[in-house]
Order: C-alpha cells, then sequence, then structure tokens
C-alpha cells in the first residue's frame, strides 16, 4: 500500500515536471525575438506580408497566449509534436526514425563502458596502490578532460589514414545490400568507431567509481565475516563483495541519462550517424524549432523516465532503503 | 605541578592556521602543482599572448593546408590558410573567458539555491529541489543550443546559458552540506544569541562547507570549458570571437587533409581542463586529508 502511494506521488511528480518542460519550450520559443512565422519566412528567403498573416493564423499565432498555451498543450498530450518545416514530416514520426540508431549506440556505448570499467575496478582494488590503480586514475582525469567530439576525430584520423580498418562516417555502407546477417555486421562495423568514443568517457567514470566502491566494500564488516568463515578468496571477492559494490555504478549509469544526450549529439555529428543528436543539431543549424523543441521535450521525458527507473530498481535491490 | 615548575609549563605554540595547513598540503602535492603551473601558462599565454602578438585570427595567411612546422606557420594553416598558432593563441580567451564566468555563476546560483534548501527544509526544500530536478531532467547541452540560437549566439547567451543549465550538481551539495550543519552545536549556539538566518547561512555554515564547494567549484570550470568547446565545434558560439572549439568545428570536414588544424586547438582545450582538475584533486586531498588514502 505503501508502496503503491508512493509510485502514485512519483508518477504526479514526473507529470509535473514533464508539463513545465513543455511550459518552458513554449514560453522559449515566444521570448525569443521575431516569432516562428519570421523565422519561416527568413528561411525561404522572403514573403509577403498576406501570406505572412495568412501563416500566423494558421499557426493560431494571432490569439492570445493563454489560448496559444492551451493548444499546443493539447497537442503534445495527443503526442502531436508539430510539423518540421525543413524535413516536412511531423515531428513525432522524425522522432521515432532517428531513435533506433542513437539507442543502438548509446546502449553499445554504455554496456562496454560498464563491463570494462567494472572489471578494471575491481581487479584495481584488489591492489589498492598497484599499477592498475594508477592507470585508473590518470585515465579517469584523461577521459573527463578529453572532449569528446575531439578524441572521436583523432580516432578519425587514426582509423582513415593510418590503419584503415574500420568505417569513419555513416551507418551503413552506401552499397549496402543483401539484408539480414550481412546488414548487421555492415551496421556492427560501422558501430565501433562511435562507440569506442562515447564508451571511453563513461569507461574513465565507471571504473573509478567501481575500484573506490569495492575498496569501500571490501573493508566492511560483512566480507570479514564471509573471510572469517574460511570462504575462498574469489567467492568473497566475486560472490559477496562485487554485488554490492556494482550498486553505485548502475546508479550513476541510470542518472547520468542527461549527459548521454550532450555525449549524442557531438559524437553523432562527428562519425555522421544518422540519429537523434545529429537530427536535434541539424534542426538548430536550420532553425527548425517545432523538431529542437520536440526532440528537446522528448529526451527529457526519456531522462525523467530512467530517472525514475533507477531509483525504483535501486529500491527493489537495496531492501535497506524503504519509501518514505 | 605547575606551581612546582613553572618553566617547564608547556609554551602555547599557535597551531598552524587551518589555510597555511592546506596550503603546505597543496604546494607538496607534485600532480596539484603541474596543473597550477600547466594552467597558468595557458592563461598568460591567452592574456597576453595577443597583446605581444597583434594579428587577425580570421585573416588568411599562407597557403591552405600548410603543414606544421612550415617558416610560415609554425603550426601551419587551415583549409582557407588562416594561421592555426594566431588562432590557438587568440581561442584561448573565449574558451578560458566564457568557462570562467559561467562556472562562477553555475556556483553562485547552485549554492545559493542548495544553502536555502538545506537550511530551511520543509516546503522551502521541497520547492527549490523540484526547481532543481527540473533543470537536470532537462538535456543541458540540447537546451543550451536552443537558448544560443534563439537568442543569437554570442559572449554573453553563451556564457549564460551554460551558467543556467549545469548548477543543480552545485545545489545538491551546497544542500547536504547546509542540512548536516544546521542543527549543530556551533550553529544553535549563534542562534541563541540572535544571530539571524541571513548570517547564519552566509557568515557561519558557509565558512565551514567551503571545503567540498570549493572542490566542486574547480570542476565546474572544467566542465564549463568542455561545454563552450562543443557549443563552439557545433557552431553556436560567438561568430565574431576564435575559439578552439570553433576552430575544431569549422576544419571538421577538411580533417583528413589538414589534421594539425584539428588536433593543436583539440590539445589545447585537454590540456586546459586537465590542469584544471589536477588542481581539483590537489585542492580535495588538501582540503580533506582524511581522504587522502583513496
Amino acid at each position: 500500500m505503501n508502496v503503491l502511494r508512493f509510485i502514485a506521488q512519483r508518477l504526479l511528480q514526473a507529470f509535473l515536471l514533464v508539463a513545465a518542460v513543455v511550459i518552458l519550450n513554449f514560453a522559449l520559443v515566444h521570448a525569443a525575438p521575431g516569432d516562428p512565422v519570421e523565422t519561416i519566412a527568413g528561411a525561404s528567403g522572403g514573403m509577403s506580408e498576406e501570406l505572412k498573416a495568412e501563416l500566423r493564423a494558421s499557426y493560431g499565432l494571432d490569439k492570445p497566449l493563454p489560448v496559444q498555451l492551451g493548444v499546443y498543450l493539447s497537442r503534445v498530450v495527443q503526442l502531436d509534436l508539430g510539423y518540421s518545416y525543413f524535413f516536412n514530416l511531423p515531428v513525432s514520426g522524425l522522432i521515432a526514425e532517428r531513435v533506433p540508431a542513437t539507442l543502438l549506440l548509446v546502449v553499445c556505448s554504455v554496456l562496454w563502458a560498464f563491463l570494462a570499467g567494472t572489471a578494471l575496478g575491481v581487479l584495481a582494488a584488489r591492489k589498492p596502490n598497484g599499477w592498475l590503480s594508477q592507470t585508473i586514475t590518470v585515465l579517469s582525469m584523461v577521459g573527463f578532460a578529453a572532449p569528446v567530439f575531439w578524441s572521436g576525430m583523432m580516432l578519425v584520423i587514426l582509423f582513415a589514414a593510418v590503419i584503415p580498418i574500420f568505417p569513419i562516417s555513416d551507418m551503413r555502407s552506401v552499397d549496402a545490400s543483401g539484408g539480414g546477417w550481412r546488414d548487421v555486421l555492415d551496421v556492427a562495423h560501422h558501430l565501433v568507431l562511435p562507440s569506442v568514443t562515447l564508451g571511453l568517457v563513461y569507461l574513465a567514470q565507471y571504473s573509478r567509481l567501481a575500484r573506490a566502491s569495492m575498496l569501500e566494500v571490501l573493508g566492511s564488516d560483512f566480507v570479514r565475516t564471509a573471510r572469517a568463515k574460511g570462504l575462498a578468496e574469489h567467492v568473497v571477492l566475486y560472490k559477496h563483495a562485487l554485488r554490492n559494490a556494482v550498486l553505485p555504478v548502475i546508479t550513476v549509469l541510470g542518472l547520468q541519462f542527461g549527459n548521454v544526450m550532450a555525449g549524442a549529439i557531438l559524437v553523432e555529428t562527428v562519425f555522421n550517424w544518422p540519429g537523434l543528436g545529429r537530427l536535434a543539431y541539424e534542426a538548430v543549424l536550420r532553425r527548425d524549432y517545432p523538431t529542437v523543441l520536440g526532440v528537446l521535450l522528448f529526451s527529457s521525458v526519456v531522462v525523467l523516465v530512467m530517472n525514475q527507473l533507477t531509483d525504483l530498481a535501486y529500491r527493489l535491490v537495496d531492501p535497506r532503503i524503504k519509501a518514505r | 605541578m605547575s606551581a612546582i615548575l613553572p618553566l617547564a609549563t608547556p609554551v602555547p605554540v599557535a597551531a598552524p592556521s587551518p589555510f597555511f595547513e592546506a596550503l603546505r598540503m597543496f604546494v607538496r602535492n607534485p600532480s596539484a602543482v603541474i596543473g597550477l603551473v600547466m594552467l597558468a601558462t595557458i592563461v598568460l599565454l591567452s592574456v597576453f599572448g595577443p597583446m605581444l602578438y597583434v594579428a587577425d585570427p580570421f585573416e588568411i595567411r599562407a597557403a591552405p593546408l600548410t603543414p606544421p612546422f612550415d617558416s610560415e606557420a609554425w603550426f601551419g594553416t587551415d583549409y582557407l590558410g588562416r594561421d592555426v598558432m594566431t588562432a590557438l593563441l587568440y581561442g584561448g580567451r573565449a574558451t578560458l573567458l566564457v568557462g570562467a564566468i559561467a562556472a562562477l555563476l553555475s556556483v553562485l546560483i547552485g549554492i545559493t539555491i542548495g544553502a536555502f534548501a538545506g537550511y530551511y527544509g520543509g516546503k522551502v526544500d521541497g520547492a527549490l529541489m523540484r526547481v532543481t530536478e527540473f533543470f537536470q531532467v532537462l538535456p543541458a547541452l540540447l537546451f543550451a543550443m536552443v537558448v544560443v540560437t534563439l537568442f543569437a549566439p554570442s559572449l554573453v547567451t553563451v556564457t549564460l546559458s551554460i551558467g543556467l543549465v549545469s548548477w543543480p550538481g552545485t545545489a545538491r551539495l551546497a544542500r547536504g552540506e547546509f542540512m548536516r550543519y544546521r542543527d549543530l552545536e556551533f550553529v544553535r549556539a549563534e542562534r541563541s544569541i540572535g544571530a539571524g538566518n541571513a548570517r547564519i547561512i552566509w557568515k557561519v555554515i558557509l565558512p565551514n562547507a567551503f571545503a567540498p564547494l570549493i572542490v566542486s567549484a574547480t570542476l565546474a570550470v572544467g566542465a564549463a570549458i568542455l561545454f563552450e568547446a562543443g557549443l563552439s565545434f557545433l557552431g553556436l558560439g560567438d561568430p565574431n570571437q576564435m575559439s578552439w572549439g570553433m576552430m575544431i568545428g569549422s576544419s571538421r570536414q577538411y580533417v583528413l587533409s589538414c589534421w594539425w588544424a584539428v588536433a593543436f586547438p583539440g590539445a589545447a582545450i585537454f590540456l586546459t581542463v586537465l590542469a584544471v582538475s589536477l588542481i581539483g584533486d590537489g585542492l580535495n586531498d588538501a582540503l580533506n586529508p582524511k581522504l587522502r588514502e583513496r
């Protein structure tokens, strides 16, 4: 019962946050100098005054602001995010079309970084001052300091000019044919460089976090008890300690989805990856506001959902945290 | 006892002030000192370089795509023939200035919101934390991109938009610290002698919570520099101001014919952020001696 009330409360909060994002979207576009019609007119290279007035009427821009807000809200509720005047397609369709590519990139990057980072961190924790620990310290600094678009382009130089074994642009080969397994392999081949670039950032964070959290767990009472019982060292390390040490890494993984979008925009731009990030970038450059705001709203909702799921999963896994 | 041997009474030795103790720890930390020297060099070069070497970074200087180590252009030229070294010298200003001011802005907003939320608790905390969550949910880079394009890219809009989206982390940290301190004895003592809330927040608790906040402020500078670089890379920085991110972004299509026009500015960003985080780590060790063995 308590849990149900907790979930209901969370849902209400999440709903209010989404509403706030929508209202902010609306306010931003209307606070900016010039109205959307001027922007369209500018983009299409001049327009007569009558045509502008007609467009304003068709977009409902001649009505009072609260009415416009109401119309906008009711459209968003029906998943109608407007019409892109650059791509000439409904925004929701555009987003749906681009999501799979971004999802593939992000999931692959985060997954390999999580596995490798945890492994590195756990190995390093066995010798807190060993060479692996020092490597992780250096790695986490370098991973934070290197701009992701720069490291991506350095990889492009390396793999285009020096060792040309991976494609450096796009998601599929131009002459891609056959489909089926050939297509899967082709995409995987194109995926290597972007996901290595994006994953390096997370590898740096996860390995450092995993090491710190493993060190902390190894110093706790239950590990001492496990050792005192005479359990083999590998059982203590991998069955008792690891499970607890992974929790903080998973939390960070779930909570940082807001940053994932930033990484995706930059990496997709470098590698011409046809995902949501590049859609946002192209739309911003073309001042295609319906698309930009649609992507902003969509990614806010994704971040929100991920945050709530992480929180919920954490509560299920860790019985010490009770729903308050 | 002391009456018998008055001379043996220990002379009270002034404990070293915490500030000098921290300074001593910082100076003894080789990586922190290296970071400081690196950052000082980069800042000096960016501030005084353009004064000593007056040139237009956008001017076409030599044949396009001149490789580095050329007598005309030491660091080579980009696809238009603009000198990479000149752009490096002039590009640091925008990056460092925007990074520093945006970080300052985000730390000020973060500390203020976190302080009120943590100190007052209850409804104030609830309301302020909803606002913080709102800004955490908003994808920062995308939101900044929208703000910058809507209000024309300039140093001011870029700085404001970065500051506006990057404060939630600091706010959460400050909130935790203020919650921890607000009911401790020395704060209650202050309250009992009639100190007002404003005095307790800014003069009593803040100085005590300073150590973790200053470390997070250093990290905020690094993050803001990367943020600015990302925006300029996407072509959304101030178009009249050369910056390292802009150099990389404008040479993006030509990276295979002039790696130097991308590698050098990127290395400059990398070294700057690395220097800032080395300093941050050093400050962390110096200000939290208990954590040193980690």
